[in-house]
Parts: structure tokens; C-alpha cells; sequence
């Protein structure tokens, strides 16, 4: 196919910097159609900041981030920072590339079908009907239908995670970011939101995914980034980094994690 | 005690009731608004917004409703620049310059309260709304305020039974509300005890049923709060 090397999401030489500590220091990563990149490294690697850079929820100091073709407009302020240079384009982007957060973020005011109707119907605005149905079959497809007027307040750890996918999904995203998904989980509840993206991933849904679970990282992923001290430093299919990892420290990184 | 002398005071001073209402209700409908510009202001980021806010509610919160009441009725008149323009029909109403004050005296309060509110906002609940394609307006209307509303409540309607008391202020200058009615009832029977008494109560129950209705509203706008819907024929939870 054409389209399977056009890439859905590219980022070029991206740069962040948090006051003198540099967190990203030139990443360049592409994502095709149902690519499934599974992004390791050490806290404090950017691994959070990288995915947090992608949907502008940092601007970058440098780089360009093209999604579906487009890139993100950004500009110089006169103080030198750069900023957004077009809150419409930012809010239409950022709407088609689902965030799933480490802390769910749900909004707690909203039951969890309020939850995920909610920016289909006020950001693409799509007519609420449809919208309800559609959440119905996702909820359904994560596992809580039982739980739509329920509160995040009153559900689990995971039950909220899987709810905060729901969302994700609603919007019909291009990409699917998820930033540590497990990693606020008690270790029993783990399995059931990795079921769930192991579910999508096998749908072909193009997904990066900030994890520790290296398990997840080895069997599901297509591609395996390993990113050190804000650079990447191993990037292939997962059965050659997990076999013959690229540098020292992933080797390290490995076995510490595959120990634990 | 003379309880048909109290009977009929009663009556009496439930005739200033409807004043009372207007003077609160009025300036807390309008003072709410300032109230939310003024917390806008003070977490707008932007300094002159800010310091503008700070001073203001520096003001109005540090000195007494009493004296900014004495100031509005007594003082503005004295500047002609005042009585010339077309405020002054109602600037030299007692009734307006009452509503003038307890309007702005509250918007000071609640100012305080509402910010409060929105800055107890979670962060990562805005930031999962931007990452929706959520901002500006919509993203304040659909996501901060409800959060921020929900918060600030139970200190609001603390500002609001405030407010229904602070009305006995206008009765010094000349407004015939429940307390202004009280004192000319004293100063025809000399009767201190049972008219103060009544008036009490009346206000008593104002605010009985003003606490009624704030928790009302808390109860309806916080179900997230309470124990979750029963799943019928859901399996019980270990």
C-alpha cells in the first residue's frame, strides 16, 4: 500500500528544555499506519516530556511535529520562547490524537459516558446521538458498559484507566498517546487496561506508548525506542532490542527491569 | 412575655422582609459577577489586572461595610462632578446606595472565595481537557467553572447568610428594612427585648431557609460525592 509510507506522525529534531536542564535533546521519531512504539527509558529520560511535546501539551524549543501530513504552527515570542501560532489548528490536532494520561484525568464532575461524549460533541461536534451510541460500543469494548453513569470517583484505578481510553477513542484519533497508562495501577488491575490496548493494537491503531511494562514492550510493540538522557539511543523491533540491545546502558536499563 | 405584643410585631417587621430580600438578593446577584471578574483578574497572570483586583479587594475587604455605606450615602453628593451625571438619580437613594454597597462589599468576599475555587481545579483534569481540543471559553465553561463552582460553594453560602445579615446595616440610612423597623417599633413601646427578639428570628429564619436551599444545590451538583448508583443484578463487590 501507497499510504503505508506516508508517515502518520513525524517529529524532527525536537528540543525541550526546562529552564538549564535539557530534557530532549534532538529526537527524530516516525509513525506509520499501525505502528505500535513502545518508548523505555530511566525516569527522567523525557520519555513523558517527548509524548507531552507531541500534543503541544509542552512546546518545544526546536523541531517540528507534522501530523497527518500537517505541521504544527509554531512561533517565536519576542522573549525568544516559542509559543502557538494558532489556537484553532492546536485545538483541531490535538483533538485527533488521543492522550491517555498516567493519572486518568478524568473529569470527576461528569459520569464516565459524560466523560467520553464530551469533546466529541463540544470540540467535533458531532451530533450527541450518535455520539452516545458510540461511547455505549466503546465502553462495551473496554469493559465497564456497567459502569456509564457512574462517577470516576467511583470506580477503580483501572476501571478509570479503561474509561480514559474510551475517551481517547471516541474522537477517532490518528495516533494514540499514552503516557505510563499502568504506572499509578495497583499491579492486579495492570492486566486488564494492557488487555485492552493489546485489543487495540491488534485492531492496527497507531499508538506510542511511555511504559515500564516491558512485557507489553516485547510482545505487542512493533518498534522499541529507548530514549537516554533525552536523546534516543535504540530504536528497532522489539525481538533485536530485546535480544541485542544497541547500548550499554539499555542492557542495563533491561536487566534491572526484567529482574524486578 | 407578651406573646400578642410579639404576634403583632412579628407582622410588623415581616413587612420589611420583601426589602430585606431585594437589598441581598440584588447585590449578591450582581456582587457574584464582580466576584468572578475579580477572581478572573487575580489568576489572569497578567499584572495590572491583578494588582487592580488586589487593591480592590484590599479595600473593600479591610474597612467596614458600615463606613463604605456612610461613604456611598453621605460622601459621593459632595462632588458635584457626582451629582451631574445620570448615576445620581439613584446615588442619592438611600436604597440604591445600599445595593451600591453591599454589592461591591460582597463582590470583594466572594472575589476571594471564587478564586479559591478555580485554582483547587486539578491540573491534570484541564490538561486531559486541552488534550481533548479543549480552550478558552469552552474549556472554562465546560470543565474549570463546574469544578470551581462545586468547590467554592460551601464557602459561598457562608458569603450569602453574611450578606442577608449585613442588610440591618441600611437601616441607618433610613431604609425600613427588618432592623429599621425593629427600632421605630423600640422607640414607640420601649420594648428592646421582644422586638430584637423578633427580628431575630425573622432573620433566623431567612437564613434557615437560605442554608436549606445552599445545600440543596450542593447535594444536586455533587453526585461524584456520593455512594455510586446500585447495579441491579450486578454481583456484589468483594
Amino acid at each position: 500500500m501507497n499510504d503505508q509510507r506516508q508517515p502518520v506522525l513525524s517529529i524532527r529534531g525536537l528540543h525541550k528544555a526546562f529552564g538549564t536542564l535539557e530534557v530532549l535533546r534532538g529526537i527524530d521519531l516516525e509513525a506509520f499506519e499501525g505502528d505500535v512504539i513502545s518508548i523505555l527509558g530511566a525516569s527522567g529520560s523525557g520519555k513523558s516530556t517527548l509524548l507531552r511535546c507531541i500534543n503541544l501539551l509542552e512546546v518545544p524549543d526546536a523541531g517540528d511535529i507534522v501530523l497527518a501530513g500537517e505541521a504544527v504552527q509554531l512561533r517565536q515570542r519576542r522573549d525568544g520562547a516559542r509559543v502557538v501560532a494558532d489556537r484553532a489548528q492546536l485545538d483541531r490536532l490535538r483533538s485527533r490524537l488521543g492522550f491517555v494520561f498516567q493519572s486518568f484525568n478524568l473529569w470527576s464532575h461528569m459520569t464516565v459516558l459524560e466523560n467520553v461524549i464530551e469533546a466529541p460533541v463540544h470540540v467535533q461536534k458531532r451530533p450527541r446521538a450518535e455520539c452516545i451510541a458510540e461511547a455505549e460500543a466503546l465502553l462495551e469494548k473496554v469493559g465497564i458498559a456497567d459502569k456509564r453513569d457512574h462517577y470516576p470517583a467511583h470506580l477503580s484505578g483501572g476501571q478509570q484507566q479503561r474509561a480514559a481510553i474510551a475517551r481517547a477513542l471516541c474522537m477517532h484519533p490518528k495516533v494514540l498517546l499514552f503516557d505510563e497508562p499502568t504506572s499509578a495501577l495497583d499491579p492486579e488491575l495492570v492486566g486488564e487496561v494492557l488487555r485492552v490496548m493489546r485489543g487495540l493494537a491488534e485492531e492496527g491503531r497507531t499508538m506510542l506508548v511511555v511504559t515500564h511494562e516491558l512485557g507489553f514492550a516485547r510482545e505487542v510493540s512493533s518498534r522499541v525506542v529507548f530514549l537516554h538522557r533525552g536523546a534516543i539511543e535504540d530504536d528497532g523491533p522489539p525481538e533485536r532490542v530485546f535480544r541485542a540491545p544497541a547500548s550499554d546502558r539499555l542492557r542495563d536499563f533491561l536487566a534491572s527491569h526484567l529482574r524486578a | 412575655m407578651d406573646f400578642a405584643f410579639m404576634l403583632e410585631t412579628l407582622q410588623r417587621i415581616a413587612a420589611g422582609v420583601p426589602l430585606l430580600l431585594q437589598l441581598a438578593g440584588i447585590s449578591i446577584a450582581i456582587g457574584a459577577v464582580f466576584a468572578m471578574l475579580l477572581a478572573l483578574m487575580r489568576v489572569s497572570g497578567v499584572r495590572p489586572l491583578d494588582l487592580t483586583a488586589r487593591g480592590y479587594i484590599f479595600v473593600f475587604r479591610g474597612t467596614p461595610l458600615l463606613v463604605q455605606l456612610f461613604l456611598i450615602y453621605y460622601g459621593l453628593g459632595q462632588f458635584p462632578a457626582v451629582r451631574a451625571t445620570f448615576l445620581w438619580p439613584f446615588l442619592r437613594e438611600p436604597y440604591w446606595c445600599a445595593i451600591l454597597a453591599l454589592t461591591l462589599n460582597t463582590a470583594a468576599y466572594g472575589s476571594e472565595i471564587i478564586r479559591g475555587g478555580l485554582l483547587s481545579v486539578p491540573a491534570g483534569q484541564v490538561e486531559a481537557a486541552r488534550a481533548c481540543g479543549m480552550s478558552g471559553l469552552l474549556l472554562f465553561r465546560r470543565v474549570v467553572l463546574p469544578i470551581a463552582v462545586r468547590q467554592a460553594l460551601p464557602a459561598y453560602g457562608n458569603e450569602l447568610i453574611l450578606m442577608v445579615k449585613a442588610t440591618s446595616l441600611a437601616s441607618i440610612i433610613t431604609l425600613m428594612e427588618v432592623t429599621g423597623i425593629a427600632h421605630k417599633l423600640i422607640s414607640e413601646t420601649y420594648r428592646a427585648i421582644e422586638v430584637f427578639i423578633c427580628a431575630g428570628a425573622v432573620y433566623l429564619l431567612i437564613n434557615f431557609l437560605l442554608i436549606r436551599a445552599v445545600h440543596g444545590v450542593e447535594y444536586w451538583l455533587s453526585p461524584h460525592l456520593r455512594r455510586p448508583p446500585a447495579i441491579t443484578g450486578a454481583p456484589a463487590r468483594a
